[in-house]
């Protein structure tokens, strides 16, 4: 008999498929963010599992900051019966980077089902970090029942009545973006008219070396629109912001690391914090990964994505610390 | 479980039910002769199982959420409209009109499905 893989399950113990060496090694994974880092006004992006090899002057630039993503606090299923305990893991890899980040970015799905004691346990979660000021914006488990009305009591102070908003830090024009209310049946995520019209009036005015920062909940660009993973008028505010040098896009949903180039535009999705879930088209459906001991590995760290829709490959790169 | 599962499916109908309860009631006594209709969704990988349903006038359908997220079951036209479903939870609405009624998951709009009723 060949001798045992690696990740073959040893102890399990309640018959759902995950050992402890195996949460353990999920909780790996998951307790991953991204920490940005804008140099020359072009920002890039490390995964915070990948952060030894980086050194301190990488990991400042002229403006470090995280994005965290994807939280779902209050799931409680086999993919990952521990969520606070993967975000406390994320929140002491940013506790560890050899340089504070100025800020963190939260891209949503920071509850489960819109509970407000989920939301009281990330707040308390994300306390422990030492950068104080997290930005947020709303995924589609935060608006549950009552249209957003929790989330921008919450989280909305400054943010216009739908809970987009924008801000400068050093030089940088950050834009919170809400993609998750008034779906459609059959549709995608939508910015909406009013959005849009606020869009292209608040970047008018900036000058076109002003390095972007957009930040959203479902990706603005279409990783995969089968599962919905796409935003229908994602176009047009990408059309408004065409004529800045450096455009980043930052977005969750998907729970698993992807990055495009298009022109001056730089798509990145963060991992989840919480639990993963499969590359596009590779599953029935985009439901949690339940890591699974033979799957385990595809979901560690950053796997490169060769995503190919129709005849255009997507110029999916990865980015490494190498 | 199975009487917990029963209460469940009853309680949720009752709540849903208040704003048509006079339809409702004319619809249980009518049926009370001919043996009320019931039928079952089932919210599997985000996708309504059967897809399109055909059913006769005065049946009660149930959706059960069997997937690990949520899910909701809102119709397309404003109908009706479940709360979020979390694993394992129902949602149960009488149908007491004939028409074509299409509805989606609010929170995964991508999942879609219809009710024919005859």
């Amino acid at each position: 008999m060949a001798a045992k893989s690696k990740d073959e399950i040893l102890h399990d113990h309640n018959d759902d498929g995950i050992d402890r060496r195996g949460f353990l090694k999920c909780m790996a994974w998951a307790g991953t963010g991204a920490l940005c880092v804008m140099s020359g006004g072009v920002l890039k992006s490390y995964s915070l599992s990948r952060l030894p090899g980086l050194s301190p002057k990488e990991a400042m630039g002229e403006l470090s900051f995280v994005q965290i993503s994807d939280s779902h606090m209050g799931f409680n299923k086999p993919a990952n019966p521990d969520v606070a305990g993967t975000l406390k893991a994320a929140v002491d890899k940013i506790n560890a980077l050899p340089a504070a980040p100025e800020f963190m970015l939260h891209t949503g799905d920071i509850s489960h089902l819109s509970k407000p004691e989920e939301f009281d346990t990330v707040d308390q979660i994300l306390k422990s970090a030492k950068p104080k000021d997290v930005f947020y914006v709303p995924g589609e488990h935060d608006v549950l029942n009552d249209d957003g009305k929790q989330f921008l009591e919450r989280y909305g102070k400054g943010s216009k009545d739908g809970g987009w908003y924008s801000f400068d830090k050093k030089g940088a024009h950050f834009i919170g973006l809400v993609n998750v209310m008034n779906l459609k049946a059959g549709g995608l995520g939508t910015l909406g008219h009013e959005q849009l019209e606020w869009l292209e009036d608040d970047v008018k005015h900036l000058k076109h070396s002003t390095p972007i920062v957009v930040f959203a909940h479902i990706p603005l660009w279409s990783v995969y629109p089968e599962w919905g993973w796409g935003t229908e008028d994602s176009a047009q505010a990408l059309a408004y912001l065409k004529k800045f040098g450096s455009v980043t896009v930052l977005n969750g949903h998907i729970h698993q690391t992807m990055q495009k180039v298009e022109g001056n535009v730089t798509f990145h999705t963060a991992a989840s914090t919480a639990f993963p879930q499969p590359q596009p088209g590779k599953a029935d459906s985009p439901g949690p990964m339940k890591v699974p001991a033979e799957q385990l590995k595809s979901v560690l760290g950053i796997t490169d994505v060769n995503f190919v829709q129709g005849q255009h490959a997507l110029a999916v790169v990865d980015s490494t610390l190498a | 479980m199975r009487r917990s599962v029963s209460i469940a499916v009853l309680t949720v109908a009752v709540v849903i039910g208040v704003g048509t309860v006079d339809v409702g009631q004319k619809d249980l006594l009518a049926s009370a002769q001919q043996k009320p209709e019931t039928t079952e969704v089932k919210i599997d990988n985000f996708s309504f199982g059967p897809g399109t349903l055909a059913i006769p006038v005065g049946t009660t359908v149930t959706w059960t959420n069997r997937d690990d997220i949520p899910h909701t079951v809102v119709s397309t036209d404003g109908v009706f409209k479940s709360k979020v479903l979390d694993t394992d939870e129902k949602f149960a609405y009488t149908f007491s009109k004939v028409g074509t009624y299409p509805y989606f998951c609010s929170i995964h709009p991508k999942m879609t499905g219809k009710v024919i009723v005859q």
